[in-house]
């Protein structure tokens, strides 16, 4: 989100998963769509049908390759040098949009100078992608009447994850193709309500609205709000918490239904720095691993046990409704959170020095007329709005306006859109003669991240319930493994026993993991190297290798 | 018997389509899809099918637990939110703001989200509030 904010001024999908199906070109790199979004694959899939060209950008046989009109192969961990190569052949051929770019862009002259040097067979080189099929791909694309790019964390959880969206938002704006239907750059975000907690402020930079909280005018909004707040100075991010506890400069850390003991990068590092910490909350609806650590657990409630909105990746703002009153003495975790702000502020020995205001809610939809009152791009959204069915993308400065199918039509959120000039770097870890292979994750269509919920459905559990990884033919003979033969993978920083699925998906020399066992945990094996603007780990690449169990 | 379909959003990925829970005399059997919405027009994938299923699941934590000479005991909600404030004063007058952390939830509302991160700032002053998206 820090690539999209910095070259447009807003970090979100810039237009709407509807719109995607009268996209005349859809590029989708680093996205098992069909799998990890498969509603959004339907209208993908609806565009081909109505004669869109469909490019998929992936190490992996993916099942919507097989609807493209190219394939492109990338070795993993290569996309700005790919991205960067067809800037090249665009620029190189003319087919830029010379309009868009005097008007409505700035740093064009540094973007052209740096992709130069990236001319379609250097690219090959790195990349693997054979230049002919560079070139075509850089045709349609700017050929196209409007042209979609869809991402998801297999473009963002690299060590270059903000250069990688930063060369997306390039060729968007090298082509011209943002600021109208169906075109932009689209993240699409994995868990359903990431959008909203970025939007609600849950980030150690901003407060909610992505208002800075190195603003001193910010600041005194939000003092003057809730009688107090933090200093101006960003905060610490997940990853670095982690290493915090281990260190002791974290001493208390409180959970509210997040599993980082499974999702964070190199899991045994994560455990032993969590030991360290002194005091350790968790509220979650389930023991997960990392409330097995914690000092004490806290019963919150599920979707179905409480009000609130969620808000999707295209920035729609949407009702989750109580059907059932909470399981036992479980209760809403808006309410657990306000219960203990009463009992640290009404207390005699008040720790912060206004009397913060605002604890008392009846119900939700009072904690929204708050956000709205502070959030501008919430403004005006209310629980009145959305009950009368009213389909609201923000932003939605004000009760009347209709909010926002699309982004930066006429003028970007920054005033100008800016190019980067970005290079290829390498991944942190490459394969070398003891890990000679490279290991990529993600997720499979029957799980959801950590496993919490869906391995304890029923249907899901019976589908896939086991680890299991995906490895070439070539690499599996050569290593002796047979078809379903359990194995051994083993990184620099742990090693797990998984089932090997001998395949064409992957292509020599990658293997893929689903992170969503704990049993064979994936992130026992990644690599915490962060991409040092967004501190995003790289899932996405490290160096492994798989051995027979004697 | 009392039967009710409350229509909601899902919960798994980021797409946001709605759905039904079907109520059944107070517990929750099964999801039928929404045919109005934009996203969803009428289909569910095969985890918002099942997006019910884990909500009585046997596992599901029902009172609130504090760790006893390495083990979980049973507490009540006033034990429990009593030792997590005194703890947090202990390490704010002790170690300062800076030395608590927060972490939010993708999984939660929008509401739970901003009162969290309203907690930690206004309540113990410190910035460390963060969550899963990078993850």
């Amino acid at each position: 989100m820090a690539g999209l904010a910095a070259a447009f001024g807003s970090g979100a999908m810039t237009n709407s998963i509807p719109e995607l199906e009268e996209a005349d070109c859809i590029l989708v790199t680093g996205s098992n769509t069909t799998e990890a979004h498969p509603l959004v694959a339907t209208r993908i899939l609806r565009a081909v049908e109505k004669g869109a060209r469909l490019i998929v950008v992936d190490p992996r046989d993916i099942q919507i390759a097989r609807f493209a009109t190219l394939h492109l192969r990338q070795r993993p961990g290569s996309d700005v040098a790919w991205l960067n190569g067809m800037m090249n052949v665009i620029i190189n051929e003319g087919l830029e949009d010379k309009e868009f770019i005097a008007g409505r862009t700035e740093g064009f002259e540094e973007l052209k100078a740096a992709v130069a040097e990236y001319t379609p067979e250097r690219v090959e080189t790195i990349t693997g992608i054979p230049a002919d099929e560079l070139r075509q791909t850089a045709r349609i694309y700017a050929g196209a009447e409007s042209a979609a790019i869809v991402y998801a964390m297999g473009i963002t959880q690299h060590t270059t994850g903000v250069d990688n969206v930063l060369s997306c938002a390039n060729l968007a704006m090298l082509t011209g193709n943002v600021g109208r239907p169906s075109t932009g750059v689209n993240p699409l975000r994995g868990q359903n309500n990431v959008q909203g907690a970025c939007d609600m402020g849950a980030l150690p930079n901003v407060y909610p609205g992505y208002q800075s909280v190195a603003s001193p005018e910010i600041r005194q909004k939000f003092e003057r709000a809730w009688g107090s707040t933090s200093d101006l100075k960003a905060g610490l991010t997940v990853t670095e918490m982690i290493d915090a506890a281990g260190d002791g400069r974290l001493r208390a850390l409180y959970v509210m239904a997040e599993n980082p003991m499974l999702s964070d990068p190199d899991i045994n590092h994560a455990r032993e720095c969590l030991k360290q910490i002194d005091f350790l909350v968790v509220q979650d609806v389930f023991l997960s691993e990392t409330a097995e650590l914690a000092h004490v657990v806290l019963p919150g409630v599920s979707f179905a046990e409480k009000d609130g909105t969620f808000t999707a990746t295209d920035r729609r703002v949407q009702l989750v409704r109580k059907a059932i009153e909470p399981l036992g003495e479980a209760r809403p975790d808006w309410e657990i959170i306000c219960d203990l702000a009463k009992q640290l502020t009404d207390h005699a020995s008040r720790i912060t020095h206004h009397a913060p205001r605002g604890w008392d809610y009846s119900h939700p939809s009072e904690i929204m007329a708050e956000i709205a009152a502070l959030t501008p791009i919430y403004g005006g959204i209310s629980y009145e709005r959305l009950e009368a069915g009213e389909a609201l993308q923000w932003p939605v400065p004000s009760p009347d306006h209709p909010g926002t199918p699309y982004l930066h039509k006429g003028q970007f959120s920054r005033g100008k859109g800016r190019f980067h000039a970005v290079s290829f770097k390498e991944p942190a870890e490459l394969p070398d003669e003891e890990f000679p292979l490279m290991l990529t994750t993600g997720r499979i269509m029957f799980h959801f991240h950590t496993g919490t919920m869906t391995r304890r459905s029923e249907k899901l559990e019976q589908e896939v319930s086991e680890a299991y990884v995906e490895i070439s033919a070539q690499d599996a003979n050569a290593l002796g493994i047979g078809k379903s033969e359990r194995v051994r993978i083993v990184s620099r920083r742990g090693e797990i026993e998984a089932r090997a699925w001998v395949t064409r998906r992957v292509p020599p020399g990658v293997v893929f993991i689903p992170f969503h066992f704990a049993e064979a945990a994936a992130n026992a094996l990644t690599h915490a190297a962060l991409d040092p603007v967004a501190k995003i780990p790289e899932y996405k690449v490290c160096a492994i290798r798989v051995e027979r169990i004697a | 018997m009392d039967y009710r379909n409350v229509l909601t959003t899902c919960i798994y990925c980021g797409a946001g389509c709605s759905l039904y829970l079907q109520v059944l005399d107070g517990k929750v059997v099964g999801v039928l899809p929404a045919k109005q919405h934009p996203i969803s027009e009428g289909r569910l994938c095969i985890k918002g099918w099942n997006a019910h299923a884990f909500i009585h699941h046997e596992d599901r934590l029902t009172r609130p637990l504090i760790r006893d000479n390495g083990a979980f005991r049973e507490a009540s909600w006033d034990e429990a939110l009593t030792l997590i404030a005194d703890r947090l004063r202990e390490v704010r007058a002790t170690h300062g703001p800076d030395a608590i952390g927060f972490l939010t939830s993708a999984k939660c509302t929008n509401e739970e989200n901003y009162l969290l991160q309203k907690f930690a700032r206004v309540v113990i002053g410190t910035n460390n509030v963060d969550h899963c998206a990078r993850l």
